[in-house]
């Protein structure tokens, strides 16, 4: 895919994110609808797969699910100086697409953050913000409960993908109730899954 | 226990950065809580329900808060620099060296068993926090029926998390609030006839 993007472009990009940057609550993914309604079916500045194997190759990555934005822009830089088939003289421009989406997903709610985060510290004992931390933390715990369950069941139907299900169970078990380190665990799924045994 | 210095801060979070595969938070709490004790069971809980609250990537508004806690503006951009860096780098040296490959079958399903450890991971997280809601002000019983109503609205019905918060988080609050309340009311109570 190739296409030419103006300095006008680049800043609307770079604007695109820094005004989703606020609106990510609950992590920069419950905005990848609005990122897909903008950069592929609107702008087409992204092709369908480009932006389905960005969040693919961002989760099999270590590190916060957020770098997909980095692949977002990388893709868009790549597709305006001429696709892959350029091969590294692509990467200049791949890089700058990379680093004016974070930048933008990241400036206003990093700054935002620093602020508030700082004020409720500095008001701890306030009972406002005692209030909120105590009616808050319930709560919390129960969003990643949620999120752990969510994510299973995008792996498939119980019944049908029994395997990975019992996975996670044991997975599950072995984290509350032992110290086993992470990495063997992400380790064993990646191999049990590559041999066709889940 | 703190973070023995701005190079211990940024290199404990590039370390718990890169062991993050599908999700930190798991990770987080593992390494920050559990090995280094940089925070208690209770902190972490009321830590991440302030990240959890504000825009932006929730573990990205951690490392920015403990950062800043311990270094100030430079603590917090060391622990942001330590989220991000590595892990950019790598999945940028992915983007250019698995271009070909990632379609495979054999990459899709190993992509697939590592995402049900994951689940794994974070559902193991939640569980073990549970223990930090012990001296919450609300009482066990309020905090099972909130953190039970959370879960059904949110793993169940799908509701979206902004009007969870908002709703659900907003009626805990008030409930915290009188609870406090009473709490202090009995505290200072206790020396009158």
């Amino acid at each position: 895919m190739t296409l030419t993007l103006s300095s006008l472009d680049w800043l609307h990009l770079l604007g695109h994110f820094l005004s989703l940057s606020l609106l990510a609550i609950g992590g920069a993914i419950t905005t990848a609808p609005d990122m897909h309604r903008y950069l592929v079916e609107q702008q087409h500045w992204l092709t369908d797969s480009q932006f389905t194997s960005s969040i693919a190759l961002s989760q099999a990555a270590p590190g916060p699910n957020l770098l997909f934005i980095a692949l977002l822009g990388w893709n868009v830089g790549i597709n305006a100086s001429g696709g892959l088939a350029a091969g590294a003289s692509a990467w200049p421009l791949g890089f700058m697409g990379a680093a004016i989406a974070m930048l933008g997903i990241l400036l206003p709610s990093t700054t935002l953050t620093f602020v508030a985060a700082r004020w409720a510290h500095n008001n701890r004992e306030l009972l406002s913000v005692r209030a909120f931390k105590a009616g808050m933390s319930p709560i919390v715990i129960a969003l990643l409960a949620s999120t752990g369950w969510i994510l299973s069941s995008k792996l498939g139907s119980a019944a049908e993908s029994w395997r990975l299900w019992l996975l996670t169970a044991v997975v599950t078990l072995l984290v509350w109730r032992t110290r086993i380190h992470l990495l063997w665990l992400l380790a064993a799924g990646g191999l049990l899954g590559a041999l066709g045994w889940v | 226990m703190r973070p023995a210095s701005k190079s211990d801060l940024f290199w404990s979070f590039s370390w718990l950065a890169l062991q993050g595969f599908g999700g930190v938070v798991a990770v987080v709490q593992r390494e920050l809580v559990e090995k280094k004790q940089w925070l208690t069971r209770e902190e972490f809980v009321e830590e991440w329900a302030v990240a959890q609250i504000l825009p932006g990537p929730n573990v990205v508004n951690l490392s920015l808060m403990i950062g800043d806690r311990y270094f100030g503006v430079q603590g917090a951009l060391l622990a942001l620099a330590g989220m991000l860096f590595f892990p950019l780098l790598i999945v940028m040296a992915m983007v250019i060296a698995f271009s070909g490959i990632s379609d495979l079958p054999q990459v899709q399903a190993a992509l697939r068993g590592m995402g049900a450890v994951a689940a794994g991971l974070i559902t193991a997280t939640g569980l073990k926090l549970i223990t930090a809601v012990k001296l919450n002000p609300m009482g066990k019983k309020m905090c099972w029926l909130l953190a039970a109503l959370t879960f059904v609205a949110i793993a169940v019905l799908r509701w979206p998390l902004i009007w969870v918060l908002l709703g659900i988080g907003g009626m805990a609050c008030i409930i915290a609030y009188q609870a406090i309340l009473r709490i202090q009311a009995r505290s200072s109570g206790e020396g009158a006839p």
